[in-house]
């Protein structure tokens, strides 16, 4: 037994680092990132992106898009934590990589950084279909907007945008004050999904179209309804990041100046960088996410979990909720979660308060009903990831003993009772003894 | 064969009686207890086909609760089951097990169980489920004798005590396994009836006292003590009206139904409605109209008056009668009082159901009963049948009367239903009873009393009128005794036919457990479908302790007694939206049903398919009911769109609905490759004959966890939403 221990510790020792070096629970943030590129020269044009990403500790493993050696996973395991693919007009990519391989990276809960661009292959096409995201049909279609460009551009291709979702856990807590530039490709949302929104949108002149020919037909997309760049968090939480342009991570674009037309403002640096960066600390979970320990019930004075509520107790809920900062957990400080006591439909809502040390807590009674109830917690903040906790709590109505033994309604009917039984007592004894 | 047995013993009786005079009184209550001895343990053994061609288990739907139930009251003791919250079944609503059934039953059961135990037997509490109903069939047999012999003789009795061992009627839901509230309710019944009439005939207070507890048996173990409660004011009323009221009546009525209402009320799941519901006022106002008479019997007799006594009783009566009145309106209007249950509406009149609920007319054993099935059950006693009633009427008394009326009234409800024929089967039984027996006695008398003239013994003081009459036969007819011979051949040929009949009908019908499936295969040779145990293992040991599952109701019993999980509904039909609800799902396109299934936390689906094997009574039969049921609540779900010209199909003329709903593919998932027949296309569905016209099914939001080995039950399993729309 002390061997068996001891060897379990060993080899626990050895993998400890290996470990803690994946993606856990413990550590959300991603690790081993994955960049699949079409060229290897994107490597030195897009290097800020890059360096800030290495900068914060991620291990970068840059691959040719169709290196015959890609595989995501090994024996069952997966071989990455995030992906980034900048190789929008691959056809096919190497390897055992499609598009099915990278939905079933999502699905695992990993992350994934997709950029698409003008001429975007059916492949990159198909992987942003399946996160909820279609890229314009016109292979040639390009966002054009004639209001909303940097002074510097010609064709008004290069477009200034500063329509950003208002998010400080997706884009980070400062400002983002100057556009950002964009080149690329429109799309548009699956309207039916809810998971996926817009993070950078066109302004309402924007369309997409061919600038190099004469527009014969209105274009499809139009306006607002243009995204230029979206994230998806999946129910698993996975996060997906999906750009109709590559030049936006560019260092061009990065370090270039801008001024947006019709803008008194001029700024030395476009958003860009700053833009790119913050995405890329919510895409890989450096920011945004929580983790609830587990649903804690238990009746006011008491400590343990009861099996079985009984209809009009009163109980205590408590629930702790911790958030990544990025190095480590720490307390969840917000006054909107909220428990609802749930069968079929939501008996009670209580809003939950918060000591501000991650825990927080309630007390109710359990309402007058009997029935399999449970506990839930479904916080869906945007940005932040989904917490949907519940647990099942059967409610008894009261034992036969456990009603009032009196009720002082019924005394005229005690009293009713016994004088009957008196009164029968005397007529029996003078109807057989009177004479 | 009993009936056989118990004739010719008697027979023998008389024989025997000749040689040793001295000993007849001996003679005789030595025959009688080895001939009731004899009835007994046949009783007893022709139930145990089941146990020796499958093996000791329990039968059926119902059963499998009762024995839950069961096993609950021998673990946890009376209290835990008295207030047992059961959140394993109707999920999310759960069901309070204790307050909701008649717990009779479960508490005899655990008493045997309990006494063997001190006794020092360990056997399962299982054999003792199994075995109840037979042993408590012996027990009844015990009571059809005293009964006989309180309305006719000891004759009568023995035959009644031998038609009802083996009488099908009975054996149907008696068997060794069918461990179901009718098993000892049928014992109480008649042992309340047995008593009842002995109150009324000697006016005694104890055993009026003892009908009161009979009654109180009756009540804890089956729903069907509304019928004593009506039939035997019922009963008392034609006393009144024939003019045969007397004190007697007057103790035995009062005391029975006073105490045993009492007693009643201490059933939770009847409480107060001896005295709030609409079913249970006739007892109450018979109760006291009994005092009304009563007390004008002593005005009367006070009075001497004829005429004042006439105003008197005029005054009375429509004061009575008005009081009455208003009270059982202002009752009834004021909620008080509730009105009759849709059951009892439907036993009333047998087209009510099928109008109005569906659920009641949606269970096969609630239909009408077909002829063929009364000759099933009774055989030759459905020809006896009036010949008693004959014989009854011609020598009226008050327990003559009684069983009359038990005998048309429990006729009539067995028309109505077919599993009341169960209740019909005593009254059937003893009065064909006195039907054998006094034919038997009057034709063996005529053997007699040619060879002797005299005619002094055997009397048990009934003969003496009858004798008589056949003396004067004698003179008339020379060729009597042949006749008598040939008659009396006759009788026990028929008996005997009714013996091999009965023997064949049990071994043949009501011996399928019906969880285990037997078919004759191509050679002859029986073939066992175990399916259902299979699927309910497979639940139990591969599915998450808390994991939901939704079926139709038939076989919530079952896979929470087996499977051990969770269901939505069972076979407590108490909550008709909660049955209509999952009837809706099954009837909806598979994204509808999907959030259906979603709101209620499902996790598997299990649906019941013959159509590989050729069982008739799985889902898709059954299917029109979930769209009856569904659409009673939610009218979204039209029984027409299943519907091609009035007609139910399932091939391709099938309609769209039907060809694309979730019960459809999920029964026919994957059948469309399958080869069921040879010579016949692939996707042939044996159970309806015809190839199925949807062979394409991809399911969505569902996949297919367990199909067992012949395809009777399949499980599916509810995926959870897509990870990323």
């Amino acid at each position: 037994m002390m061997n068996l221990s001891r060897s379990v510790a060993l080899i626990s020792l050895f993998l400890l680092p290996l470990l803690s070096f994946s993606f856990s629970v413990d550590n959300p943030t991603d690790q081993r990132v994955l960049v699949l590129l079409d060229d290897l020269s994107l490597k030195s044009s897009h290097s800020i992106f890059f360096g800030s990403l290495k900068s914060r500790g991620f291990d970068l493993d840059f691959k040719l898009a169709d290196d015959s050696k890609l595989a995501l996973q090994r024996y069952g395991q997966f071989l990455y934590d995030g992906l980034i693919i900048f190789a929008p007009s691959t056809e096919r990519f190497g390897g055992s990589l499609d598009s099915k391989s990278i939905a079933d990276f999502v699905d695992s809960g990993r992350d994934l950084i997709l950029s698409a661009d003008t001429s975007a292959s059916d492949l990159i096409r198909g992987i942003a279909l399946e996160c909820g995201v279609d890229f314009d049909e016109d292979s040639s279609a390009m966002v054009i907007d004639h209001s909303s460009f940097p002074l510097s551009d010609g064709d008004h291709t290069l477009i200034a945008a500063d329509d950003l979702v208002k998010s400080d856990v997706i884009l980070g807590k400062s400002k983002i004050e100057a556009p950002v530039l964009f080149r690329g490709v429109a799309h548009s949302l699956n309207p039916t999904n809810n998971l996926v929104l817009k993070v950078l949108s066109a302004s309402p002149s924007a369309y997409s179209a061919n600038p190099s020919s004469k527009l014969s037909s209105p274009p499809q997309l139009t306006g607002s309804a243009i995204s230029l760049v979206s994230v998806m968090q999946a129910r698993n939480n996975a996060r997906v990041v999906i750009s109709g342009s590559l030049q936006l991570f560019s260092d061009r674009l990065f370090r270039s100046a801008v001024q947006k037309a019709g803008s008194p403002n001029k700024y030395e640096k476009s958003g860009n960088e700053q833009f790119a960066t913050e995405l890329s600390k919510w895409v890989f979970h450096e920011r945004g996410h929580l983790k609830a320990g587990s649903l804690v019930h238990h009746r006011v004075g008491e400590t343990d979990e009861p099996a079985i509520y009984r209809i009009k107790d009163d109980l205590e809920f408590s629930v702790e909720i911790l958030e990544w900062s990025g190095r480590s957990w720490e307390p969840y400080v917000a006054d909107d979660v909220q428990v609802q006591f749930y069968m079929m439909s939501p008996y009670v809502l209580k809003t939950l308060s918060t000591d501000k040390k991650g825990m927080f807590h309630t007390s109710f009674k359990v309402p007058d009903v009997y029935g399999v109830f449970q506990f839930k917690v479904e916080y869906e903040k945007l940005g932040y990831t989904t917490l949907s906790l519940s647990k099942q709590i059967p409610v008894r109505p009261y034992r036969h003993n456990e009603y009032e033994r009196f009720i002082p309604t019924a005394y005229p009917y005690y009293g009713a009772c016994f004088t009957t039984m008196a009164g029968f007592f005397v007529f029996s004894f003078v109807y057989l003894y009177h004479k | 064969m009993g009936a056989k047995k118990a004739s010719p013993d008697l027979l023998n009786s008389s024989f025997s009686f000749k040689s040793l005079k001295l000993k007849t009184k001996q003679q005789e209550l030595l025959l009688r207890v080895s001939i009731l001895g004899l009835v007994y343990v046949l009783a007893f053994i022709a139930r145990l086909f089941s146990v020796l061609r499958y093996e000791s288990m329990i039968h059926e739907f119902d059963p499998y609760f009762n024995y839950r139930t069961t096993l609950f009251l021998t673990e946890k003791g009376f209290y835990e089951f008295w207030n047992w919250f059961d959140s394993e079944s109707w999920y999310p609503l759960g069901r309070i097990i204790g307050g909701t059934l008649y717990p009779g039953l479960m508490v005899t059961a655990a008493l045997i169980y309990w006494t063997l135990r001190f006794l020092r037997f360990f056997v399962h509490i299982r054999e003792v489920c199994v075995l109840t109903a037979p042993f408590f069939a012996s027990n009844t047999t015990i009571v059809a004798y005293f009964f006989g012999k309180e309305i006719w003789d000891t004759g009568a009795g023995l035959v009644a005590a031998a038609l009802i061992a083996i009488c099908p009627g009975y054996i149907s839901r008696s068997v060794a396994g069918s461990y179901d509230n009718e098993a000892v309710a049928i014992f109480a019944l008649l042992l309340t009836f047995y008593l009842f009439v002995k109150a009324v005939k000697t006016g005694s207070l104890s055993w009026a006292l003892g009908s009161a507890f009979g009654y109180f048996y009756m009540v804890s173990a089956w729903g069907g003590y509304v019928f004593i409660i009506n039939l035997v004011p019922l009963y008392v009323l034609v006393l009144l009206i024939t003019g045969r009221y007397s004190m007697r009546l007057y103790v035995a009525y009062n005391c029975m139904y006073i105490l045993g209402m009492l007693l009643a009320m201490q059933i939770r799941f009847v409480g107060f409605q001896h005295v709030q519901s609409g079913e249970h006022m006739g007892a109450m106002g018979v109760f006291l109209l009994m005092q009304v008479f009563y007390f004008l019997d002593w005005v009367k007799y006070q009075l001497n008056d004829t005429k004042l006594f006439q105003t008197f009783l005029r005054i009375t009566v429509t004061s009575a009668i008005l009081v009455g009145g208003i009270a059982l309106g202002v009752g009834t209007a004021s909620g008080y009082i509730s009105p009759w249950t849709g059951r009892f509406y439907s036993l009333l009149d047998p087209t009510y159901a099928k109008d109005h609920i569906p659920i009641i007319a949606s269970v096969s054993e609630h239909q009408p009963t077909a002829w063929s099935s009364f000759m099933f059950d009774y055989h030759i006693l459905l020809f006896l049948f009036p010949a008693g009633l004959y014989f009854c009427f011609k020598r009226l008394s008050d327990a003559t009367i009684f069983i009359v009326m038990y005998g048309l009234t429990s006729l009539y409800f067995a028309g109505v239903m077919v599993r009341l024929i169960l209740v019909a089967t005593p009254a059937v039984c003893l009065i064909s009873a006195i039907a054998v027996s006094a034919t038997v006695k009057n034709l063996t008398s005529l053997l007699r009393t040619k060879q002797k003239v005299p005619q002094t013994g055997s009397t048990k003081g009934v003969g003496s009128s009858k004798s008589s009459s056949k003396v004067t036969l004698d003179q008339s007819q020379p060729f009597q005794k042949n006749g008598a011979i040939a008659l009396l051949v006759g009788v026990f040929y028929l008996l005997s036919r009714y013996a091999i009949h009965c023997t064949w009908v049990t071994s043949e019908a009501y011996s399928s457990p019906s969880i285990v499936l037997a078919a004759r295969g191509a050679h002859g040779n029986r073939i066992i479908f175990d399916d259902y145990r299979e699927a309910y293992y497979w639940l139990r040991q591969n599915t998450p302790t808390d994991a939901k599952v939704m079926s139709w109701w038939d076989y919530g019993y079952q896979i929470t007694a087996m499977g051990n999980r969770t269901v939505i509904v069972d076979n407590n039909t108490w909550n008709n939206t909660h049955i209509a609800t999952v009837g809706r799902a099954m009837s909806s396109y598979e994204d509808e049903a999907y959030d259906i299934m979603r709101s209620l936390d499902v996790n598997y689906v299990l649906v019941v398919f013959g159509g590989v094997t050729g069982y008739s009574s799985d889902d898709i039969n059954k299917f029109l009911w979930m769209v009856r049921i569904g659409g009673g609540v939610y009218p979204v779900i039209k029984e027409p769109d299943y519907l091609v010209n009035g007609e139910f199909r399932v091939d391709k003329g099938a309609s769209p609905k039907m060809l694309n709903c979730l019960m459809y593919k999920l029964c026919y998932y994957r059948f469309g490759e399958l080869v069921t027949e040879y010579g016949k296309p692939t996707g042939y569905d044996r159970a309806r004959g015809v190839e199925i016209g949807n062979k394409d099914i991809k399911l969505e939001h569902l996949e297919e966890a367990y199909t067992t080995s012949n395809w009777i039950v399949r499980i599916y399993r509810v995926k959870p939403p897509t990870n990323r729309l």
